[in-house]
């Protein structure tokens, strides 16, 4: 008896062994290229872990059971007439609902550093009026920030291509460029049908949608481009809807920015 | 009080055709009946493949070079459609469903054969109908999901007779499941309580609640759908001042309960043949019963995890966050219960023993898969990517499909009287299993690096990847010539199976087979333990 306790525990300790080491060594995702990108990743390594951890687990239960029970050829008869089991059938009950209890408060804790729970405020001098309706994106407020320094940008999509609108420099980009370290602001609006702006690289995604303003808010943290990808289905072009987003050093941008912009027109 | 139906009454034979023509007729019997599902619903899989493989051939490239753009969104359209209406819940739900459960309730038929015929009926001239409309003017190109205002602005002929043919298939599935839920409440043999069903019983029960709470709600939401599409009305279309979250919410309240829909009763099949091949009571009747309803009552409420992107509010997203992450409760119990039959039995390795082991370890990944999905921050990057397809993918082919294919394996004696060939059985089990997983796990991480779904044309980084999971659904198809070559040799030629070459305790193999067309030749037996195996006879009840 001890002995098949012990290799059982040997067992577990090396499922649990392995599954950390694929967990902290295998890596399945993109570069990491906005605050956004650590934090996910923080929560999919956990979540990579403990979902191993269950999913070799219970493979080697079903693969041990088909070998170590399987019929012999001169068996003949039943298998044990076991029906049930009260206490484990609790002890299964309440460890799953423990884990799925602390994954979501982890996820929570995910999602408030993320800036998901801080009200969105879109400092935006174009917006039209304050009753009008904004639908939640995902927001990296820190209580600390100043809003003056938020880059506002405006994004419209349509059938099959991104605009970016800087109301600051009054100029329309098919490009997005952006300073590293530096909070964007985005609100995003459709003018025909459902799309979504994507950085995988950011980690972050929100639908535009036709007739409610969505917003988005992301600082990025590394010098580069990204691809934005469309991940709506919106039309036979919907595979060739993408852009890119430029994060630049503040001189780059500024250069960038002052090239493209037009002067004031008062009308 | 129980009903007996007299089938003299309900099913004049004299009118009936006999022999194979009866498939083809609007027969009463719920033999009959179960078969054309099953058969009706293999074709349409036949057709959903082929669909499949033109979608694989098609990324087998990163340029959209196989078929033109607006092609290639119908077929991925009417796959997604044509799989889960025409193939998945018709054979889960109303082939198996009839066939068995008539036997387990102990009752000569359904409650209701003429609406049974009716509900059959319905899927032929609509999956046709869909499948044709191609041919006029383009079938619907907006996705299964047929989200407004895509659905609106593209070509109308084909998105109203997708609306159509869902319509009818919904109606179908809500004859069903009243029908269900009559025969399991009302016609059980006098004597058989509900705790001495079978399980499928019970999946059949929560399944058929739930086909009758939701379906209803897609039904009206694409009518309104389709107002929006050929009367210009203003519901969902943005133009007009309509609201395009609003469909999602109604859509994703049918289409989430939908997936239980598609597992449920499959959960309902694993746990009749577990035990039978395994020669072991179902461990923990009690618990497996309450976690059936546990998750009809929390299926019901987790829908706007699918819109999690789609501009909800933080305290809905939360919400819905916790309401999915706990279904993995009462599934988890489900399985461990499974992996607990299978402890300490004696375990015939056969076909329908390999697809239900690979049901388990297919579905315990997608669940895992679908605990993070659940997560609102992981979700954000990996929604509408290919991760989503290879997570739904792992539950509705790796685990239902799966699922079919051993029910075909362990009821085709049954049915036919004939056993199916076991080498070709283990082949198609390994093939399948080897393909699907090929197919579909290198897909989770070309959801997390940056592929989109739905899309014809994609990032040159992402080509070798895509080439190995199409190589995968490759062998998918391949796995189909197998099985079809031993279903039609062992029809014909297989070896005679007895009336129950199993040795099973479930009422359905305590007849001859085939069955008579009144199940039973005298009284149905009352059959109190149908998991009672390892106890001698005179133990049992």
């Amino acid at each position: 008896m001890l002995n098949k306790n012990f290799y059982l525990i040997l067992i577990i300790t090396l499922v649990f062994a392995v599954s950390f080491w694929i967990g902290f060594n295998v890596n399945l995702l993109p570069a990491e290229a906005s605050i956004n990108a650590p934090i996910y990743d923080e929560l999919f390594k956990i979540l990579f872990i403990i979902g191993l951890i269950i999913f070799i687990g219970m493979t080697i239960a079903v693969i041990y059971s088909l070998f170590k029970f399987r019929k012999r050829n001169d068996q003949i008869g039943d298998g044990i007439a076991l029906e049930g089991n009260l206490s484990l059938e609790i002890v299964w009950t309440i460890i799953p609902s423990i884990i799925v209890l602390l994954i979501g408060l982890y996820s929570y804790n995910i999602y408030d550093r993320m800036g998901g729970m801080k009200e969105l405020n879109h400092n935006h001098e174009m917006m039209s009026s304050n009753s009008e309706k904004i639908w939640a994106g995902i927001s990296q407020t820190s209580d600390n920030e100043i809003a003056i320094n938020n880059l506002s940008i405006e994004v419209s999509a349509m059938q099959f291509a991104f605009l970016f609108n800087y109301p600051k420099g009054n100029f329309i980009s098919g490009e997005l460029h952006v300073p590293v370290d530096q909070k964007v602001s985005m609100k995003m609006e459709s003018k025909d049908v459902i799309h979504a702006f994507w950085v995988p690289e950011f980690r972050i995604k929100q639908d535009i949608i036709p007739g409610q303003p969505t917003i988005l808010n992301f600082t990025p943290t590394k010098v580069g481009k990204y691809p934005i990808i469309c991940a709506e289905l919106c039309g036979p072009y919907h595979g060739g809807m993408r852009a890119s987003i430029i994060v630049e050093e503040e001189s780059d941008y500024n250069e960038w920015f002052n090239k493209n912009k037009k002067p004031e027109v008062n009308l | 009080m129980t009903i007996s139906i007299d089938p003299q009454k309900t099913n004049n034979e004299s009118l009936q055709p006999k022999g194979w023509l009866r498939y083809f007729s609007f027969s009463l019997d719920h033999k009959v009946i179960g078969i054309q599902y099953l058969v009706c619903g293999f074709l349409f899989y036949l057709i959903g493949g082929t669909l499949a493989s033109a979608i694989r051939i098609e990324l087998a490239s990163p340029m959209s070079d196989f078929m033109p753009r607006d092609v290639y969104n119908q077929v991925l359209t009417l796959h997604g459609t044509i799989m889960i209406f025409l193939w998945i819940v018709p054979v889960v739900n109303g082939a198996f469903g009839n066939y068995l459960i008539p036997f387990y309730v102990g009752a000569r038929d359904m409650a209701f054969p003429r609406l049974n015929a009716v509900a059959f009926w319905l899927i032929p001239p609509s999956g046709l109908m869909l499948v044709a409309s191609y041919f006029v003017e383009g079938a619907a190109q907006a996705g299964w999901t047929a989200y407004p205002p895509l659905s609106i602005t593209t070509p109308q002929s084909g998105q109203i007779i997708w609306i159509l043919s869902v319509l009818l298939l919904g109606g179908s599935s809500i004859f069903g499941g009243i029908n269900f839920i009559a025969t399991i409440i009302k016609l059980r043999r006098p004597g058989l309580k509900l705790m001495q069903l079978p399980m499928y019983c019970w999946a059949m029960l929560g399944t058929s609640l739930l086909v009758v709470l939701s379906t209803p709600v897609l039904a009206g939401t694409l009518i309104l759908l389709s107002f929006d599409i050929i009367a210009n009305t203003g519901f969902f279309n943005p133009v007009l001042g309509g609201n395009v979250v609003v469909y999602q919410h109604l859509f994703w309240f049918y289409s989430h309960p939908a997936v239980y829909i598609m597992v449920l009763p499959a959960f309902g099949l694993v746990s009749e043949i577990l035990p039978v091949h395994a020669r072991k009571p179902l461990f923990g009747y009690t618990t497996m019963v309450f976690s059936i309803m546990g998750i009809v009552v929390l299926g019901l409420v987790v829908w706007a995890h699918h819109m999690f992107t789609s501009g909800t509010p933080p305290w809905m997203r939360l919400f819905f966050t916790i309401a999915t992450a706990f279904i993995a409760v009462p599934t988890g119990i489900k399985f461990f219960n499974w992996v607990a039959t299978l402890w300490g039995g004696k375990i015939s390795i056969n076909s329908a023993m390999l697809f239900s082991c690979g049901f388990i370890i297919n579905f315990v990944f997608g669940g895992i898969t679908g605990v993070a999905l659940a997560q609102v921050p992981f979700d954000i990057h990996v929604h509408d990517t290919y991760f989503v397809v290879a997570h739904f993918h792992y539950i509705v082919y790796g685990g239902t499909v799966f699922i079919i294919f051993s029910s075909i394996y362990h009821w085709f004696p049954k049915v036919t009287g004939k056993m199916l060939n076991e080498k070709l059985g283990i082949l198609h089990f390994i093939i399948t299993f080897i393909g699907f997983n090929l197919c579909f796990a290198p897909q989770h991480w070309l959801g997390l690096n940056g592929m989109p779904r739905r899309v014809a044309e994609y990032d040159p980084q992402f080509q070798f990847v895509n080439q190995i999971s199409s190589l995968g659904a490759l062998l998918m198809a391949i796995s189909t010539i197998p099985f079809l070559i031993n279903v039609l040799l062992s029809v014909r030629n297989g070896k005679d199976s007895g009336d129950n070459p199993w040795n099973a305790l479930t009422p359905e193999w305590l007849t001859s087979s085939p069955p008579p067309v009144e199940n039973w030749e005298g009284e149905p037996p009352l059959v109190e333990e149908p998991y009672g195996y390892g106890k001698e006879i005179s133990e049992r009840k």
